[in-house]
């Protein structure tokens, strides 16, 4: 019963998705009143229907109905009830099904926001996006089948991967990625309808960029919960390994920030409207390819992903996507006519191309240590891997030199700057930037590399804090406004720019601690024995007994371990090896005592309770906890910036009415 | 034409050029920086083929301990055994804390280099999780498939997407 609803359900998707992409096409070629009512019906059809399907299997996995195939593959009757619930993201057909859901909830909500506006263009974009929800449906009706139907089902199930079960993060964390990664198809479509449209202007970046911001801000925080997880949950110690898994989040990160900045470009002068619609489009590529190595199994070995047609499905359609792009932008982009010019010098423009180049340089160098191992075992039989180091040695000199342009670029002034303003904007920031380095270097820092960071930062942070007072003061200046009345005039008038200058304090933050947390840790392994101590640093740990805790869904044996620092008690941490029931082997659980300038992490290798020994790896992390914070501050950053158009309505009729504002043109 | 569009096309080619000579300056650092910085996957049949060209390269060995091999060296917190992939044998030296599951004839990943003494010294020992594990002997180990199935010290084979590569599929 359930799963002959559940394939109806996708079926009818399928045919709502594929109808409306067509229709819509057509309505973008002939535009009629008809034709575009229909499709925005469809285009809510096929939202709604994609939640019914979920809603479906929900309800099957909370009754563990295990006459669904999908059920009976990660269902269990012996773990909780939220375990089941999420368990519609933890294997590979349910992850397809609910990456439906959120592709019909971005196509639905943003058809419907823009119903009335830019009618030369939604109905291109609805056409592209239903086009990508017909390509998802058609996965989940034929290659994935999460509906298929157990002839003999099961009494109970495997339950889902323990992984899962072992930490809230990994709960959390797909969604977040989905929401980003799927929400890149949003600006791909309106991409592609500027270029059939053959318009990119004023009024149509908004939506533009609105489109692209909002998935960005969910794939920062998803590629950080990644590494948050990783830090928790893995037990190696660090947060980033340059892995398959991880570059396929961070590839799309790349562009997508790339083309936020030059969509800016598009903005002041009118130049760059081409560029900024091929990030875009590698930016929707890139999630596409990250989906097929993440989900087709390539990574584990070249041949095996065949095994499943999912795989090959993918990459057919990464293929047709990209003649498809290469194809509409060959033809059309000669459309998208520059409306100014870029004049050479030094000069904010200048930075911001620079910082373009630097960023398409790091998705190049990424993707080049992603994808090579694969190339090689297709096409000579060598399983390789290219080693961290690699990674490493390209992406330190790009992000210390990217750190740089955010503090050169903003500080510079539009168009051509005269060598007395250079020097006016360069050489204060000089400032912050000894400041910081000397500092650091007072604390220890010896690292070349780590050094640089810390004059760029501090170069760039003095830069950011001094435009984000700017307007602040122009306005206490020039109108006579108190403090409090400027900050909140100022507040009104230049949120996005505000937000921008957020996002920009929070990325120096997470450069700089990255930067101080892989060069200044320490760690150690070591073997006890119950009674014993070890010492790493300035703590001492001693190891009082291994234990035994019985939880509802799991057997934890853990550590206890007695921590002082410079002689003085901080506490028991219990570093574990949990055992779920559905599986064999223990999953390790690291004790992670979090500090504002350092991590004490202590992660078990293996443990005895009886015969009372323990190996631990033990690791000082300085400033990991500013990661997060510093995500945090990004994705505030973001939201500001992203909130104002909600608003632009009312705030445009006021300030019509209100006063007229001369000095705050320029600010912008 | 006048002289201003004459000098702002001279620019653009100069800024083309500059692009491209960065551009290419860039592909050689990256294809330099993988040529140095590879990791490959061997098998002991392989590495003993390889000879003393293996020595000195990152390798990441796989197959199952040998029968009776392990034996803890100075205290605890190093050991050596033999890794055999059913036909060839390789001894590895492992510094540091063994993990959970190591044992006796068990599917084992470690990384490290071959030296010349001909001693495997490994900087990471992973476990498989696949107690049915067992030396191929007429074929090549494969690593990957091997790696799939240990998990803890290397991330990338944990499944950090839910079910990319979760375990038992």
């Amino acid at each position: 019963m359930v799963p002959i609803l559940g394939r109806s359900l996708i079926l009818l998707a399928l045919l709502a998705a594929s109808a409306g992409s067509l229709l819509a096409l057509a309505t973008g070629a002939r535009p009629s009143v008809a034709g575009w009512v229909w499709s925005r019906r469809l285009a809510y059809a096929f939202g709604g229907l994609m939640l019914l399907a979920n809603l479906t299997m929900e309800y099957a996995l909370l009754a563990h109905d295990f006459s669904v195939g999908y059920v009976a593959h990660v269902g269990s009757r012996s773990v909780p009830a939220w375990v089941s619930a999420v368990s519609l993201w933890s294997s590979l057909e349910g992850s397809i099904l609910f990456w439906g859901l959120v592709l019909g909830a971005y196509v639905a909500l943003t058809t419907w926001a823009n119903r009335d506006r830019y009618p030369e263009h939604m109905p291109w974009a609805v056409g592209i996006w239903l086009a990508c929800g017909a390509f998802f449906s058609f996965l989940l009706a034929g290659p994935a089948q999460p509906f298929a139907t157990v002839a003999n089902p099961p009494l109970d199930g495997p339950g889902p991967n323990a992984l899962l079960q072992n930490h809230y993060l990994m709960v959390i964390h797909p969604p977040f990625l989905y929401a980003g990664y799927v929400g890149m198809t949003i600006p791909f479509g309106f991409a592609c309808a500027a270029l059939f449209a053959g318009k990119l202007g004023h009024d149509f970046l908004r939506p533009l960029r609105n489109a692209l911001l909002l998935p960005w801000i969910f794939l920062t925080i998803a590629i950080v919960l990644g590494g948050w997880w990783a830090y928790e949950v893995l037990g190696w110690g660090g947060y980033w390994a340059w892995d398959p898994v991880e570059n396929a989040s961070f590839l799309p990160w790349l562009t997508a920030t790339a083309a936020l900045h030059s969509a800016l470009l598009v903005e002041r002068k009118g130049v760059l409207k081409g560029w900024t619609v091929t990030l875009i489009a590698a930016t929707f590529l890139l999630t596409i390819l990250g989906t097929f190595m993440t989900r087709s199994g390539v990574f584990n070995s070249v041949h095996s992903f065949t095994q499943s047609a999912i795989g090959p499905t993918i990459l057919a359609f990464l293929a047709v996507s990209l003649l498809f792009s290469v194809a509409l932008f060959a033809l059309r982009v000669d459309t998208l006519e520059a409306e100014g010019s870029l004049t050479p010098g030094v000069s904010r423009d200048a930075a911001f191309l620079v910082q373009n180049l630097l960023f398409v340089l790091f998705t190049f160098t990424v993707l080049l240590g992603t994808v090579f191992p694969l190339v090689m075992e297709a096409a000579r039989g060598v399983q390789m891997s290219v080693g961290r180091p690699y990674f490493d040695q390209m992406a330190v000199p790009i992000g210390v030199a990217l750190l740089f342009v955010m503090g050169v670029g903003p500080a510079l002034p539009w168009g051509r700057a005269t060598g007395q303003q250079i020097q006016r904007a360069l050489v204060p920031p000089l400032l912050g930037a000894t400041a910081l380095t000397l500092a650091g270097f007072l604390l220890g820092v010896r690292s070349r590399w780590t050094l640089l960071a810390l004059l760029c930062g501090g170069f760039t942070a003095q830069v950011t804090l001094s435009e984000m007072i700017l307007p602040v003061r122009q306005r206490m200046r020039a109108h006579g406004e108190d403090i409090l009345e400027a900050l909140r005039s100022a507040g009104r008038r230049g949120r996005r720019r505000f937000g921008a200058y957020v996002v920009h304090a929070g990325a120096i933050l997470a450069i700089v601690a990255i930067a101080v947390s892989s060069t200044m840790g320490s760690s150690k392994e070591i073997q006890l024995r119950e009674g014993e101590s070890a010492s790493l640093g300035a703590y001492t740990l001693t190891f009082v007994k291994g234990e035994v805790v019985q939880e509802p869904h799991r057997e934890s044996v853990r550590a206890r371990m007695e921590i002082e620092k410079n002689g003085q008690r901080l506490g028991t941490l219990f570093p574990a090896m949990n055992y779920y029931e559905s599986q064999r082997e223990p999953v390790g659980t690291p004790a992670v005592r979090s500090g504002l300038t350092e991590d004490l992490y202590l992660s078990v290798h293996n443990i005895d309770a009886r015969a009372g020994t323990v190996g631990l790896l033990v690791l000082v992390n300085p400033m990991v906890a500013w990661i997060w914070v510093a995500t945090a501050i990004m994705a505030l950053g973001g939201l500001v910036a992203l909130v104002p158009p909600l608003r632009a309505r009312a705030l445009a009729a006021r300030m019509a009415a209100a006063e007229s504002a001369p000095a705050i043109e320029g600010l912008q | 034409m006048s002289a201003p569009s004459v000098r702002r096309r001279r620019t653009r080619w100069f800024a083309a050029a500059a692009l491209a000579a960065a551009g290419s300056a860039v592909l050689a650092i990256a294809v330099s920086g993988i040529g140095n910085n590879l990791v490959y996957y061997w098998g002991p049949k392989e590495l003993r083929a390889a000879g003393s060209k293996a020595m000195g390269a990152t390798i990441r060995l796989g197959g199952q301990v040998a029968t009776g091999s392990v034996k803890p060296s100075d205290g605890l917190s190093s050991l050596e055994f033999d890794v055999t992939d059913g036909s060839a044998l390789v001894h590895v030296v492992s510094r540091g804390v063994p993990p959970q599951l190591f044992r006796d004839r068990i599917g084992v990943v470690v990384e490290g280099t071959l030296t010349t003494a001909g001693i495997f010294e490994s900087r990471r020992l992973m476990v498989s999780h696949d107690n049915s594990y067992r030396a191929p002997a007429d074929k090549d180990v494969d690593i990957r498939a091997l790696m799939q199935s240990t998990e803890g010290l290397d991330p990338a084979s944990a499944p950090r997407v839910a079910g990319s590569a979760a375990p038992g599929r």
